[in-house]
């Protein structure tokens, strides 16, 4: 029955668990399954159990590492979700001003991947760079350069194996300290003086719940182009027409004010859910993994356990026997 | 214990899709499931059909305009109540709130908005803004921002920083006004002077505010 449970175990064992001790004594007739040099010493009588319970200790602190992983991210959700969820006000007026254009037809578009700096918190960075990669194919085009800016370090490994051409501008460890608007607006500051666009894409992460997310791309179009097309009228912009601009001596420096304050409003928030999506998928992450080890955890103490009995059984019959041959 | 927490935080924490919905499902007892959630409004259209031709084996990703509840249409008469939406980065701090009137600062000067006003863009200085509602005034500090009205009586309001005009310290508005002429006076750059000067006039702004 030991046996039974050693071989679901896998073949991990096999080499140190197996009856070599009878096979070694016994001629050999068949060739053996096992190279010579994974062979149990001859003359081992009992099981080792050594290696088994190595790797115990090993997975019991695997465990305690991704429990205590999963509680920091819980604790660490908990006060950015507060934060994300006060921001999602922050982009609607632009929307209902400016009506939401992803399908905008421009030369240059920016794609900006926002991802996070760590791993370990399941498929959100690359659910960011697989959409990225969509959007770069959708917006490529014969007289189109579409360009990457990619925030946080994920992103940028995964893209700069296939995509390094079309990368302008990677920025890492946002998140190290709290996100504040402050830091936000000099990130944006600083994506518009370094890169032309004719549109920003941002793709990021929308926190929907600690087990689930939404991938989400919002476009933030440069003044120029908003001007163009309020002036052909099409859609949501042309209705722009209509509006009484106050402030700035130019209409198109008030169109440059509002387009730079919607992208750094826009990534604010775009950040603020990502790191909240990420602290939620890490979450769930640490929490299946921790349950994992428990199962195997859970499997090899039985497994040692078996071994361990079987060895007392093989020893106490040995004694029964070697005191019943004397007494005969 | 751990293991359930997840599931517990589904449970007392639906989740909003607006912040306006947010404030109204944090109250409402009622558990929010992804099928009951609110009606999604049709994203662009061309933006999922070009996604679908160009990468079929990805679903195409949410716009912000499905997060968003639809604004009403321009109704024909003016209505008596003028909605307000007044956002900073870290609160909404009106979210939907009908009021009488709104008076914003805008560079070109003070603006009143009432129900019916022309639609506006207006970029905001430091200043105050006032609320109105009813014999209700209600006053914040805004440093800088946007103002956009709309033509259906909807005034939505960014601002960077806003605060009750009631929390601030008269007695260190006068010492940050003091040492920011003096800044001005030894600034040796551009830029310095820039800055100073900015200093200078959200502290004077703020000075005028308290007295005035």
């Amino acid at each position: 029955m030991a046996m039974a449970a050693l071989r679901r175990e896998g073949r991990r064992f096999a080499p140190l668990l197996s009856p070599r001790p009878i096979a070694a004594a016994a001629p050999r007739s068949s060739p053996s399954f096992l190279s010579p040099e994974e062979d149990v010493p001859f003359g081992a009588r009992s099981i080792s159990t050594q290696v088994v319970r190595n790797r115990m200790k090993s997975v019991k602190n695997i465990q305690k590492i991704t429990k205590a992983m999963k509680m920091v991210a819980a604790s660490k959700l908990r006060a950015i979700q507060t934060r994300a969820e006060n921001s999602r006000g922050l982009w609607q007026p632009f929307i209902a001003l400016l009506g939401d254009t992803p399908s905008i037809d421009v030369k240059k578009n920016v794609i900006v991947t926002v991802s996070s700096d760590k791993g370990l918190c399941g498929g959100i960075n690359s659910t960011s760079v697989r959409l990225s990669k969509g959007l770069l194919k959708l917006n490529s085009g014969p007289d189109k350069e579409p360009k990457y800016v990619v925030v946080g370090e994920k992103a940028k490994v995964q893209l700069i194996r296939d995509s390094r051409k079309h990368i302008h501008l990677t920025i890492s460890e946002l998140t190290k300290i709290p996100l504040n608007y402050t830091q936000v607006s000099v990130l944006a500051d600083d994506i518009i003086k370094n890169v032309e666009f004719d549109a920003l894409k941002i793709v990021f992460n929308k926190f929907h719940s600690v087990v689930s997310f939404i991938p989400t791309v919002s476009t933030v179009l440069s003044p120029e182009v908003v001007e163009r097309e309020v002036e052909s009228g099409s859609g949501k912009l042309g209705e722009l027409d209509s509006y009484e601009i106050e402030g700035g001596s130019t209409r198109g420096e008030t169109l440059q004010n509002l387009a730079e304050f919607q992208f750094s409003c826009v990534m604010f928030n775009a950040v603020l859910e990502n790191a909240c999506s990420e602290m939620g998928a890490r979450m769930s992450a640490m929490d299946s993994s921790s349950r994992n080890a428990g199962e195997v955890l859970d499997r090899l103490t039985l497994t040692y356990n078996r071994t361990r009995q079987a060895a007392i059984t093989t020893e106490l019959t040995e004694i029964i026997s070697g005191a019943s041959a004397l007494e005969g | 214990m751990f293991r359930h927490a997840a599931k517990n935080l589904l449970r007392h924490r639906p989740v909003p899709t607006t912040s306006a919905a947010g404030a109204a499902a944090a109250r409402a007892p009622s558990r929010t499931f992804s099928a009951d959630a609110p009606a999604v409004q049709t994203a662009d259209a061309g933006f999922v059909e070009a996604w679908k031709k160009v990468v079929p084996n990805i679903d195409p990703p949410k716009t912000p305009l499905s997060f968003m509840e639809p604004r009403p249409a321009t109704p024909a008469s003016i209505p008596s109540k003028l909605t307000v939406n007044f956002v900073l980065p870290y609160a909404s701090e009106l979210s939907k709130k009908e009021v009488d009137m709104v008076i914003v600062p805008a560079t070109t000067g003070e603006l009143g908005v009432l129900p019916g006003h022309v639609a506006t863009i207006a970029e905001l200085k430091p200043g105050v803004m006032s609320v109105h509602d009813g014999n209700e005034v209600t006053k914040y500090f805004v440093s800088s921002g946007f103002a956009f009205v709309h033509a259906n009586s909807f005034a939505d309001i960014i601002a960077v920083e806003a605060i009750p005009l009631d929390r601030i310290d008269a007695s260190l508005v006068q010492k940050g006004l003091a040492e920011f002429t003096q800044k001005v006076n030894s600034a040796s750059t551009d830029l310095e002077k820039a800055e100073a000067q900015i200093g200078v006039d959200v502290h004077s702004a703020l000075n005028l505010a308290l007295t005035g």
